[in-house]
């Protein structure tokens, strides 16, 4: 009955002149239910026309920009002008030492921010969760979750004015008679430089997804356990461990799926300094060739690949977990 | 739960502190090595952790220049106009999303959430760009970027709480879908809204990216200049911002231009803040 209401009222509300031709005659055909259906949506599609349109151009119509890979592109004829060479980039970039080489980074600074990143909010929401007064809480978590709003430029010249030659930290060492560290350009030390800011920016942040988490568990299972004797590193593992692991493994792989991208932004503003031999990686490799070299079918060739490479990644983490009986990301 | 032994807070509390100084500690470096003198700085090596005379020197040449003045407005320009496109269009898609009956929803959603596991590439983006003719345009700042699947997904999540009966009710009162949305869900929906605005009003204040590969650098956004002064090295006095005779130390004005693109964050940031603990993204999240 309020169906019937709700499209009466609605077609009253806003009907276009020389609509009623169109309206269906009452009988039930599934055509006519579904011209009801569309009929009755009209609003709601139209708000959805600028959304889907961004979607369709800047997504979808974006990606068929990929076809650029099999391309020799000559910037004059355009995308669709320029002369298809099938695999001669795929060929090229296979053979490729200094592809190769950003390949081989993109993969080093993936596995050590998974390592010694992503444990990292979990500790710390832990660490937030267990303590016993709120407001300390709040504050600390205020705290925390700020870097995550500066950008990586603000964030890497803080960096940079800390960890200097001349800077905080190697005075404080002076002074106390140690020896200076070399940080700032230094390629040996670049991976921990890397991993250490993406710590300080979003460690915080990360810990809002536990936290939640946290909250969940019932309280009456840490009190079983504690009545059966548990302390408090059993009870951790017994009863905080098993009830935020799907929250765990969501975020696994959801980090799985970027993990290639190592945080562009970040690396570029660095490989200056630190130089491509250590600072390449597949994304800067991608940007350098491609929009500062000019070299376009070239550098698409290498994003395709990371994108096909990250698309696997995703897809072959969720099987795992799927496999280990949790949801994943998608069923 | 049973009081923790002395020995467990103490630990604590030393973890605590020192996450806390972590934090702190670059921001004092930056704010008091801009409010200090030239002399001090050059003497300290190149930063100080409290400035002995603080001035407001750097600040002024800074802003005699014209340079960051400029940066400024563009920045502001470009987050006000791209938060509130982007806000409009993610709440439209978002809230015709939310709504069950609607005709050819779920195609569609899948359409937008399938984005989230192919992104297309940076070459492609930037030839639709190119091939668009939005190069030199500060449109490229925004339309390449309108809507985030994440805040969309926020927003939805939210707009799917609202209760099935207060649709029924306005609906009865003869509004059409437009009127639900600005009657009904939008004023119980501020908070994810707030969230959300302030969302993409950080991302678009905090790019610098595509300005550096879409604009000539006499339109560039201020994150982008800082990029250059900061971190290229090329110092503020080379850009023609004050004369070279009598600059500050050029470390004193970067550490300025540092502490002016951050203070717009530390401002919003107690507003955004509050809404984090009270759970309105993890929801979302979650499903």
């Amino acid at each position: 009955m309020p169906a019937v209401t709700k499209d009466r009222t609605e077609t009253e509300a806003v009907k276009p002149p020389g609509e009623r031709e169109y309206r269906p005659n009452g009988n039930k055909t599934k055509r006519d239910e579904r011209w009801k259906r569309f009929h009755s949506s009209r609003v709601l599609l139209l708000l959805m026309v600028p959304g889907v349109a961004y979607f369709l151009v800047f997504h979808y119509g974006a990606f068929i920009g990929n076809a650029v890979a099999f391309k020799e592109y000559v910037p004059f004829d355009g995308l669709w002008a320029s002369p298809w060479v099938g695999f001669e980039n795929f060929d090229r970039m296979f053979g490729d030492p200094d592809f190769w080489h950003a390949t081989w980074n993109t993969l080093f600074l993936a596995v050590l921010q998974l390592v010694f990143f992503f444990p990292v909010p979990l500790g710390l929401a832990l660490l937030l969760h267990s303590l016993t007064s709120d407001l300390t809480r709040r504050f600390v978590q205020s705290v925390v979750y700020l870097p995550h709003f500066l950008s990586w430029v603000i964030v890497v010249a803080l960096f940079q004015q800390v960890l200097a030659d001349t800077g905080l930290l190697n005075s404080v060492l002076g002074q106390a008679g140690l020896h200076s560290v070399d940080i700032i350009g230094n390629p040996d030390a670049y991976p921990a430089l890397v991993v250490a800011q993406v710590v300080w920016k979003d460690a915080g942040w990360g810990t809002i997804i536990f936290l939640a988490a946290l909250m969940q568990v019932d309280e009456q299972q840490y009190e079983a356990a504690a009545i059966d004797g548990a302390g408090p590193w059993r009870r951790f593992w017994h009863v905080t461990l098993p009830s935020i692991r799907p929250v765990v493994i969501l975020l696994l792989i959801m980090r799985l799926g970027d993990i290639l991208s190592v945080g562009f932004e970040q690396m570029l503003l660095q490989r200056q300094s630190v130089g491509p031999e250590a600072g390449e990686v597949l994304d800067t490799f991608v940007f350098w060739q491609g929009i500062v070299g000019g070299d376009t079918g070239y550098a698409a060739a290498a994003g395709l690949f990371k994108g096909v490479v990250g698309a696997i990644l995703v897809f072959a983490a969720n099987k795992v977990a799927h496999r280990l009986g949790e949801q994943g990301v998608y069923k | 739960m049973e009081k923790p032994k002395p020995v467990t807070r103490a630990a604590k509390a030393l973890a605590i502190v020192t996450i806390l100084v972590m934090v702190f500690v670059p921001f004092l470096v930056i704010v008091s090595t801009s409010f200090a003198s030239n002399r001090e700085v050059i003497a300290n090596g190149g930063w100080v952790l409290w400035p002995t005379h603080p001035t407001l020197r750097a600040y002024e040449q800074v802003f005699a220049g014209g340079i960051v003045t400029k940066a400024l407005g563009v920045s502001a320009g470009i987050t006000i106009i791209g938060t509130l496109a982007s806000l409009a269009c993610t709440t439209f898609l978002a809230y015709a999303l939310s709504r069950p009956k609607v005709y050819g929803g779920k195609p569609i959603l899948l359409i937008v959430l399938f984005t989230f596991l192919f992104p297309p590439g940076m070459i492609p983006a930037f030839l639709l760009v190119k091939g668009m003719g939005m190069l030199e345009s500060y449109s490229a700042l925004i339309v390449p970027v309108l809507i985030n699947v994440f805040n969309l997904v926020v927003l939805r999540g939210f707009f799917q709480g609202v209760p099935e009966e207060l649709y029924e009710a306005a609906r009865l009162d003869g509004a059409n879908d437009w009127q639900i949305l600005w009657r009904v869900v939008l004023p119980l929906s501020k908070a994810a809204l707030a969230v959300v605005g302030l969302f993409y009003a950080v991302s678009y204040w905090n790019a610098w990216f595509h300005a550096s590969i879409y604009l000539e650098s006499d339109h560039w956004p201020l994150q982008q200049v800082l990029r250059t002064y900061v971190m290229g090295g090329s110092q503020i006095a080379d850009t023609g911002l004050s004369d070279a005779a009598n600059v500050s130390a050029p470390q004193t004005m970067q550490m300025a231009v540092l502490v002016i693109a951050t203070v717009p964050i530390l401002i919003v940031y107690p507003f955004l803040q509050k809404y984090f603990t009270k759970g309105v993204l993890t929801g979302a999240i979650k499903s």
